[in-house]
């Protein structure tokens, strides 16, 4: 809401300043967004009328006028379309100054002399733009500065109001806040019910009796619709943001701005039988006044008559009704309709209007007639005409009195925590326009029509508090039983988990939940989409199932502003209908899995003088994900396994109890192509619950007794898998072997084609003596000679 | 052979002695077994009684002045031998360390871990929730109805009517109501949505939500905990904190709250538009309605919930100028929040 403090002043005038006033708003909760001043910044513009001109010799374009002020007549050259004898204009005569600094001085344009400058609009910081001159009434006095006479030292205040303020979306309302605020008097204003000088009525219907429940008309008839509109009216518009158009739809539009109710005029002769307010129908059409038309959704609140929908009710009115150039008789509506039918419908049709915008937070419920009487009163002035009466048309459902709400006394301490004397309270509700009683345990409160936003006790507590001043409670600690939170100690802080790899290099990302689905089905070939229905792009468009997509395009993004080294991780939910089969899209449907991804290329160290350079490999990112799977309790297998963005020979999935919970390895080169990639990328991804739960751990005691090891070598075929001799090893040794460890794989000279070597530690302890010689020969034949019959491990002489 | 030659030639090999090998050679040479002084010694009995003695006591002088001469030998050449060990394995120990360096984590969860951080000191515990969501616990039980214009303000990304990108952090909260038995007191960090993207406002951003709720809760506590949170997010005592009337469907009373603002301390720039105060939270207590929705007794809990931008916070806190930079993954700008980066490479400014 914009408007000017000129206007506001006319209403309350308490003697503190534009900032103090604008403070003293934003600190009751109606924040002033902008104040900006009505006009640019200019000197010695006047009024002034041209008196006669001619074609400039030397210039198609421009025109030598001759141009009075009242007192003297000057020579101008003027290249404005619309100059013409008898135009009353703002003249910026020599020596004056205009916004930007913009000096006027004697000048010559194409050889003939020019003595200061006819002034547009946009010229003198009125408009942002302007067509021509700007056109002043007939009646403006000569001479005089266009400052005093447009009044143009004045403030335009933009306020930023909340949903539930639509009261302030008025002067008077905005007028009433001021007042409250500074215990002020408000100017009343009051119109006496216009008397009707004809008869002429238009009937009216209300079909949907719930979602309009008053509908007040009146007939006006023979106003001239040529009339102009008044300055004073075309400057309170244009200080809140609204063009003059006609003088009929200008009236509407300041009745609106004063009184907070959104009207409508139409021409009478286009009205065909009668008004009635109904919802849409199927296939029903209609052409607003911007020119578009629309195909009505069904249940959209309609004014029609009986052959045509007339209007978008609260949106818009509709072209083929509008008053135009030749009206002669109108119809003036001013309605109520209710916020939850209007609320939405103008975005639906990708409206936003003046009227909905009020419509849909709520109007006073009582100022109907009000309006129409003010409109009438201006029409009359403005325009002329012959008044008909004016017509309600209630319903039972339109909302009569607010119901008194009760407000407890308690409730203040409890509630806002603050101490306020009874009086002080009543006080309150009196400056705001209420009426109160007060009990014993509190007060009844009823609020004036316009606070239509208050309907409980809290609404009540909120006012007494912003009357108050929020900043004059004193500030407090939430007083609470201590108890200790429960703290799982074996239960993985995300951070941790995230700062493990931090240690290894990494930097977390945070990518867009989000992504391109080209780029999803390269890496998730197989994953059903959940796509957004109203994306700000394509390549936003559909929910990631796996956190590599937005990774890959970090790395890229990085590998494109030359870093050669990226090691990044990510952690989030992917999303992934569970009901692959249903079309709909069901919360409880979808998996929202926190996950912890990762992606890597370059080297595997920054580059250093210490460290010959070497390029990161399957084994160095596997490294990474096992210092994440050692923070699980959880056994985690790796297993060879093919997966559609991964090299077939350099991929594994992770496995807990038999469940795949990760991938990790190598990115296949066509996927790399695919996406444009060219460095060798490693990826990984594991669901977050895989590595959520650490072991507490169990203390064992410790041996006196010294260890022994002995170290094998075995052949075996070259296709099977260390994982599996390792586990082999595991179940067939006793318990004497506390730990295998593998040292060496070889394959080459001295090893037949075909065939590796394994070499390992073993590591062997009894608790309570010493081993012997014997012992542990038999223990490593016993392995031996398992190893040969599950692998046929031969050992390596 | 004269005893006196005999331990000058002895003392003068022992200082000619370079290293220890030569110097053992000369305690074998002279006092070892078949050593020339132990050889004088077994010729002590060829003298007369009466020289014996002395003779026996002159050599066996000599002996200890060739052993103190070998000790204080043998030790010197140690020593020299240690220095120029020592000498040789000289390194250059401003060179840099080798191996990994560390990386570092993301501003926004550098923040929401302080933010989480701070408020566990007072007992709330940190909640998580889903991301895509139904209108029920994102508009609906936070008493915003289908055709409230706030929903205007929240430009949501839908999947169809009902389904949706949570535009704030506060179903959270709804699902933690309809699960739990008050006292509650809990954040819920996470990401959030809304279908706006231009200079100061990217498609997905991160919020903290909080919410208590206990038997004396008041609008008074809220204001003393969400200022006091701001001067330790800050780590400034005399933080100006101020709160100003708002509207939320959900809470009521509501509030916005402003710092004074921390690149000009309130004298008034650009990054506070000239007003000398920035937003930071919103908040309120807890709307009946809200209450009535989760089945939680009016009567006998009030609550209070705030939520603030964590992308905001975090701006503020590190001096960020661009929003949009945090979700770029640019290194340069990620490097900047992590640890120092090694000695290998030494960087002018940044």
């Amino acid at each position: 809401m914009k408007f000017s403090e000129q206007w506001l002043r006319t209403l309350v005038n308490p003697s503190i300043s534009t900032q103090e006033m604008c403070d003293q708003l934003t600190m009751a909760g109606l924040e002033v967004d902008s104040v900006a001043p009505a006009a640019g910044d200019f000197t010695e513009v006047v009024v002034a009328r041209v008196d006669s001109m001619e074609k400039h010799p030397d210039a198609d374009k421009l025109n030598v006028c001759q141009v009075t002020d009242g007192s003297e007549t000057r020579q101008i050259v003027c290249g404005a379309a619309n100059v013409r004898p008898g135009l009353i204009i703002p003249l910026a005569k020599v020596g004056a100054v205009l916004p930007g600094d913009f000096r006027i001085k004697p000048a010559k344009l194409r050889g003939v002399e020019s003595f200061g400058m006819l002034c547009s609009e946009k010229e003198l910081g009125l408009a942002d733009s302007a067509e021509g001159l700007m056109e002043l009434p007939a009646d403006a006095p000569l001479g005089e500065d266009i400052r005093e006479y447009m009044k143009l030292d004045d403030t335009i205040i933009e306020l930023d109001l909340t949903p539930n303020r639509g009261d302030c979306l008025s002067i008077e309302g905005i007028a009433r806040e001021v007042g409250v605020l500074n215990h002020c008097e408000i100017a009343e204003q009051q119109w006496a019910p216009y008397k009707q000088t004809i008869t002429d009525e238009f009937p009216v219907e209300i079909e949907a009796d719930e979602a309009c429940t008053y509908y007040a008309g009146r007939v006006i008839k023979g106003i001239n619709v040529k009339a102009q509109t008044p300055l004073w009216m075309v400057e309170r518009l244009r200080r809140s943001g609204i063009r003059s158009l006609s003088p009929v739809v200008d009236i509407t539009n300041y009745v609106m701005l004063q009184l907070g109710q959104p009207m409508h005029a139409f021409d009478l002769s286009k009205l065909d039988g009668k008004i009635s307010v109904r919802f849409s129908k199927e296939s029903e059409k209609v052409t607003l006044l911007d020119g578009k038309s629309i195909d009505l959704q069904e249940n959209s609140l309609v004014i029609a008559d009986n052959s045509k929908v007339l209007a978008l009710a609260g949106v818009m009115g509709g072209e083929d009704s509008a008053v135009d150039d030749d009206t002669v008789d109108i119809f003036l509506e001013s309605a109520f309709f209710r916020p939850e039918v209007i609320a939405g419908k103008a975005r639906g049709y990708g409206l936003h209007t003046d009227s909905s915008h009020r419509f849909e937070r709520g109007v006073d419920t009582q100022v109907q007639v009000h309006a129409i009487e003010r409109a009438t009163e201006l029409i009359r002035e403005i325009c002329g005409g012959e008044m008909g009466p004016v017509l309600e048309h209630k319903t039972a459902a339109h909302p009569e009195e607010s119901l008194p709400i009760h407000l407890r006394s308690n409730q203040i301490k409890r509630v806002l925590g603050i101490e306020l004397a009874e009086d002080e309270v009543t006080e309150i509700f009196q400056r705001l326009g209420m009426e109160v009683k007060v009990y014993p345990d509190g007060w009844l409160v009823k609020a004036p029509s316009f606070r239509f936003d208050i309907a409980i006790e809290a609404d009540l507590l909120e006012e007494v508090v912003r009357i108050f001043g929020y900043n004059n409670i004193p500030r407090t600690s939430p007083s609470y039983h201590a108890v200790i939170q429960a703290q799982p100690e074996a239960q993985n802080s995300l951070n941790e988990l995230k700062n493990c790899l931090v240690n290894r290099g990494y930097f977390e990302a945070i990518s867009y939940s989000f992504v391109d689905p080209k780029w999803q089905k390269i890496l998730d070939p197989e994953a059903k989409n959940i796509a957004l229905a109203n994306p700000l792009s394509s390549e936003m468009s559909v929910m990631h199932t796996t956190m590599w997509v937005g990774l890959l395009s970090a790395l890229k993004h990085n590998v494109n502003r030359q870093q050669s080294r990226v090691r990044l991780f990510e952690t989030g939910l992917c999303f992934k209908p569970q009901n692959s089969d249903s079309e709909t899209i069901n919360v409880d449907e979808i998996a929202q899995d926190p996950m912890f991804a990762g992606v890597v290329c370059g080297d595997i160290h920054h580059e250093q003088w210490a460290e010959q350079p070497r390029k990161v490999d399957f084994f160095d990112i596997k490294a990474d994900v096992e210092a994440l799977l050692a923070c699980s309790a959880a056994d985690s297998r790796f297993e060879a396994a093919e997966h559609p963005a991964l090299h077939p020979g350099q991929s594994a999935c992770i496995k807990q109890d038999g469940e795949i919970v990760g991938w990790l390895g190598a990115l296949h080169p066509q996927v790399q192509k695919a996406l444009d990639i060219d460095p060798r990328v490693y990826v990984f991804e594991i669901k977050q619950s895989a590595i959520a739960n650490n072991r507490i751990p169990a203390f064992a005691p410790l041996s006196r007794f010294p260890e022994v090891r002995r170290d094998l070598a075995i052949l075996v075929d070259e296709t099977i898998p260390v994982a599996d001799i390792l586990s082999a090893i595991n179940e067939t040794a006793s318990d004497l072997v506390k730990e295998t460890q593998l040292f060496d794989i070889y394959q080459g000279k001295g090893v037949d084609e075909g065939t590796k070597s394994v070499a390992f530690g073993l590591i062997l302890q009894e608790f309570s003596r010493t081993l012997t010689d014997t012992e542990v020969d038999s223990e490593i034949d016993n392995i031996v000679s398992a190893l040969n019959q599950q692998f046929a491990a031969t050992l390596r002489e | 052979m004269d005893l006196q030659k005999l331990t000058a030639d002895a003392l003068a090999t022992i200082n000619a002695a370079d290293n220890l090998e030569v110097l053992d050679q000369v305690r074998v040479d002279y006092l070892g077994k078949k050593g020339e002084l132990t050889s004088l010694l077994k010729t002590l009995g060829k003298l007369p009684a009466e020289e014996r003695k002395a003779a026996g006591q002159d050599i066996n002088n000599a002996k200890r002045e060739v052993q103190q001469a070998l000790e204080q030998r043998k030790q010197a050449l140690e020593t020299e031998k240690l220095n120029a060990r020592l000498a040789s394995e000289k390194i250059d120990v401003t060179l840099p360390g080798r191996g990994q360096t560390a990386g570092g984590l993301h501003p926004v969860t550098r923040t929401m871990a302080r933010i989480e951080s701070l408020f566990s000191r007072l007992g709330f515990t940190v909640e998580q929730g889903p991301e895509i969501e139904d209108d029920f616990h994102n508009f609906e039980a936070l008493n915003i109805p289908s055709h409230h214009p706030a929903r205007a303000m929240h430009d949501t990304f839908y999947f169809d009517a009902n389904t949706l990108l949570r535009t704030h952090t506060s179903p959270v909260q709804v699902r933690h109501m309809e699960n739990n038995k008050p006292p509650l007191r809990i954040i819920a960090p996470g990401r959030v949505y809304r279908c706006d993207s231009d200079l100061t406002h990217t498609p997905m951003f991160h919020q903290v939500e909080g919410l208590l709720v206990d038997e004396n809760v008041s609008f008074a506590d809220l204001m003393g905990t969400l200022a006091d949170f701001l001067k330790q997010f800050f780590e400034d005592e005399n933080l100006q904190t101020r709160f100003r009337p708002s509207y939320f469907p959900f809470t009521e009373p509501s509030s916005e709250v402003d710092i004074q603002c921390v690149m000009c301390k309130g004298e008034g720039c650009r990054v506070c538009g000239h007003t000398g105060w920035l937003e930071v939270l919103g908040c309120g207590i807890v709307h009946p309605k809200v209450f009535e929705s989760a089945g939680i007794d009016t009567e006998k809990y009030t609550g209070y919930a705030f939520g603030m931008g964590v992308e905001r916070l975090a701006m503020l806190r590190y001096g960020v100028n661009d929003l949009r930079l945090f979700f770029e993954n640019d290194l340069k700008f990620l490097q900047q929040f992590g640890l120092q980066q090694s000695g290998n490479r030494s960087r002018k400014g940044l």
